[in-house]
């Protein structure tokens, strides 16, 4: 990870106080809200939590995918410092693809079965660069082959049956980086893949965006994918960040116990043989859990009384013990990460 | 009208999704499996007999059609029967049996396939307006197509012979105008369920234009269930004419060899000479029942949770 770091330019993408609230047959339902973050270029930076933690969500906030009438969407997305939320709907569809691209979570369902993959390409460089069919045909077999498909020209004529899972999130990373956009949102690019592939589609992202100041958020809830290649990690529960931190002092010294419990139940080469996985006890509940009270409360093991009374806030602060580290934390008894280690 | 019931439930209901886990294009797929599936080449083998049968009417039939030269060997009390010059005997008009048959063959698919032409174009255009717009034009548009629907399609048919007099054409268009509404909601119903996929929502994230998306990919994705339909409405259609034709609503030229009129005439006489209904009737029979198998069978090999 050789990125300039303390070069701080103006963030590409500010997410300011964001909620979005779904209005269903049974009432209004707050998928997200109070989320903050924001990605300079040439940033990666992670969204973290469990299914249902509204990560998605927020992407799709992001790129301008959720359905008008059925959601409502608050607070404030900024990219470039132009606010996105003020964009009309065709301004917002000339900036995906071109500005920003998404990668989405299934190979297998989001390409087009009956269309080959190279009109499938092809067709977001006629749209956005006005490129002619043939010269479109020319670039697309050029981005199959940055993306590690040989011999490309030839298998543009190919239907996505024709492939198999990896080689399809190859060729939809090559259709989301086709245009060059400057930002780049992942949405669990490799949770459908096996893991060997996972690593090496990984490693295809990282070439990929690293050094051209692409700007990337990652949404995960694999922290080993977490580890590998962001920056900096916000830590969603229940649709608020719980946690936002460096990825270094993420790791090291986790400080919400939802954190805390998240890195408690995957294994580490350094643990020892025969050590038990801790898992988080209970599942998330996603019944309005913020009103007057901590929505991770009744799983908490550093639970105190406050948790279940008061709706904790997200404070930001100087990492404890790493001067310098900002990160933010919603929590009323954090874990002293100094004590544990 | 309504002796084969519209075929609309059956795929309106669940239209075929195409995603294809097995690892083959959903044509070549749909062909591997139509091949190897002895109902759709039963199917397939009657609607070839029947469509060469009808082009080639001409050369197969033994004489002229609707030539009464045998009228005189016609009795009120009987009509000859099956013999060396005449294979399937006379009508009763005095016509050769077997050269009507032929050249009714020829009247249905005519019939047939420019009424199901019609119908699939009007009610896949409205489909696609529907399905493809969404909103309020969805909305005018599937009330239009249910008010369509509220017309029984045999006072459709009277009212049309009304307005443009008794023809082929009235017949066309009473038949086509009927099988609107199934096509339209058919298409919308399948264009609808495939918006909601993944592919589409990838498009929309890549900023591709509406129109395209709905052009390119949400529309060729939804046609599966179109394409069966169109088949399984030829053969309702071949059943409807006859049965205009049986209600004295069909093309009125005596002069034109029409299954239906066919069985009309064999009416007075069947109690003497069963064989004159017989004939046309297994005909109509044996047509319809080749669509049907061939477009049942096309359904089970367009659709994903049949494969093997």
């Amino acid at each position: 990870m050789t990125r300039p770091v303390g070069v701080r330019s103006e963030p590409l993408l500010e997410v300011e106080d964001l909620a979005v609230v779904f209005h269903g047959s049974r009432g209004d339902v707050e998928a997200v809200s109070e989320v903050s973050f924001s990605v300079r270029p040439g940033e990666h930076v992670a969204l973290v939590g469990e299914s249902g933690s509204g990560k998605s969500v927020t992407a799709l906030a992001v790129m301008g995918l959720l359905p008008l009438r059925s959601t409502t969407v608050r607070g404030s997305i900024r990219y470039d410092g132009d606010e996105l939320l003020d964009l009309d709907a065709r301004s917002r569809r000339d900036l995906r693809g071109a500005e920003m691209a998404m990668i989405f979570q299934d190979p297998m369902t989001s390409l087009n079965p009956v269309v080959p993959i190279g009109v499938q390409i092809g067709e977001v460089l006629q749209r956005h660069k006005g490129l002619r069919k043939t010269e479109a045909r020319e670039v697309s077999g050029d981005l199959l082959g940055r993306v590690g498909i040989s011999d490309g020209k030839r298998r543009l004529k190919e239907y996505p049956h024709q492939l198999s899972g990896g080689m399809r999130q190859r060729v939809l990373i090559a259709i989301a980086l086709a245009c060059e956009p400057r930002l780049l949102i992942a949405d669990e690019p490799t949770t459908a893949l096996d893991v060997t592939i996972q690593a090496q589609i990984l490693e295809l992202l990282r070439e990929l965006v690293s050094g051209t100041g692409t700007a990337l958020v990652m949404i995960t809830h694999d922290l080993g994918v977490v580890a590998g290649l962001c920056d900096e990690v916000h830590v969603m529960y229940s649709g608020r960040v719980v946690e936002s931190a460096p990825r270094r002092s993420l790791f090291g010294e986790p400080r919400h116990p939802y954190t805390g419990g998240l890195l408690g139940s995957i294994p580490r080469l350094d643990s020892a043989r025969g050590e038990p996985l801790t898992p988080i006890p209970g599942s998330p509940n996603d019944a309005l859990p913020w009103t007057h009270s901590c929505a991770f409360a009744p799983r908490c093991g550093n639970r105190v009384d406050k948790c279940t009374v008061q709706t904790p806030a997200l404070r930001g602060s100087e990492h404890v013990s790493r001067p310098g580290d900002e990160q933010a934390l919603r929590c009323f008894n954090p874990l002293d990460t100094r004590e544990a280690s | 009208m309504s002796i084969a019931a519209p075929t609309e439930p059956s795929g309106a209901g669940q239209p075929t999704p195409v995603a294809d886990v097995a690892g083959e294009s959903l044509l070549r797929g749909a062909w591997r499996r139509l091949r190897r599936s002895p109902l759709a080449i039963a199917g397939a083998a009657i609607v070839l007999v029947f469509v060469v049968v009808a082009l080639a009417a001409p050369l197969l039939a033994p004489y002229e059609p609707a030539s009464t030269q045998w009228a005189g060997l016609v009795t009120p009390q009987s009509v000859p029967g099956p013999a060396t010059d005449h294979l399937l005997g006379l009508d009763s008009f005095g016509s050769d049996m077997l050269t009507q048959l032929i050249y009714g063959a020829r009247q249905s698919l005519i019939v047939g396939v420019v009424s199901t032409v019609l119908g699939l174009s009007v009610g896949a255009t409205l489909g696609l307006a529907a399905g493809g717009f969404g909103g309020k034009v969805d909305t005018i548009v599937m009330r239009l197509v249910d008010v369509l629907l509220s017309i029984p399609s045999l006072l459709l048919a009277v009212s049309v012979a009304a307005v443009i007099g008794q023809s082929q054409l009235s017949v066309m268009i009473a038949i086509g105008v009927a099988q609107v509404p199934v096509f339209a909601r058919l298409l919308r119903g399948s264009m609808m369920l495939q918006s909601k996929s993944d592919y589409v929502l990838a498009a929309d994230a890549l900023g591709i234009r509406r129109r395209r998306i709905v052009m390119g990919h949400v529309l060729p994705n939804s046609m599966g269930p179109t394409i069966v339909q169109a088949t399984l409405a030829l053969a309702t259609a071949i059943i409807e004419v006859a049965a205009l034709s049986f209600l004295g609503l069909g093309d009125g030229d005596p002069a034109v060899a029409e299954w239906g009129r066919m069985l009309v005439a064999a009416q007075e006489r069947f109690g003497n000479d069963p064989r004159l209904a017989v004939y046309p009737g297994v005909c109509i029979a044996i047509t319809a029942l080749g669509f049907t198998l061939f477009g049942e069978a096309l359904r089970e090999a367009l659709d994903p949770r049949q494969r093997r």
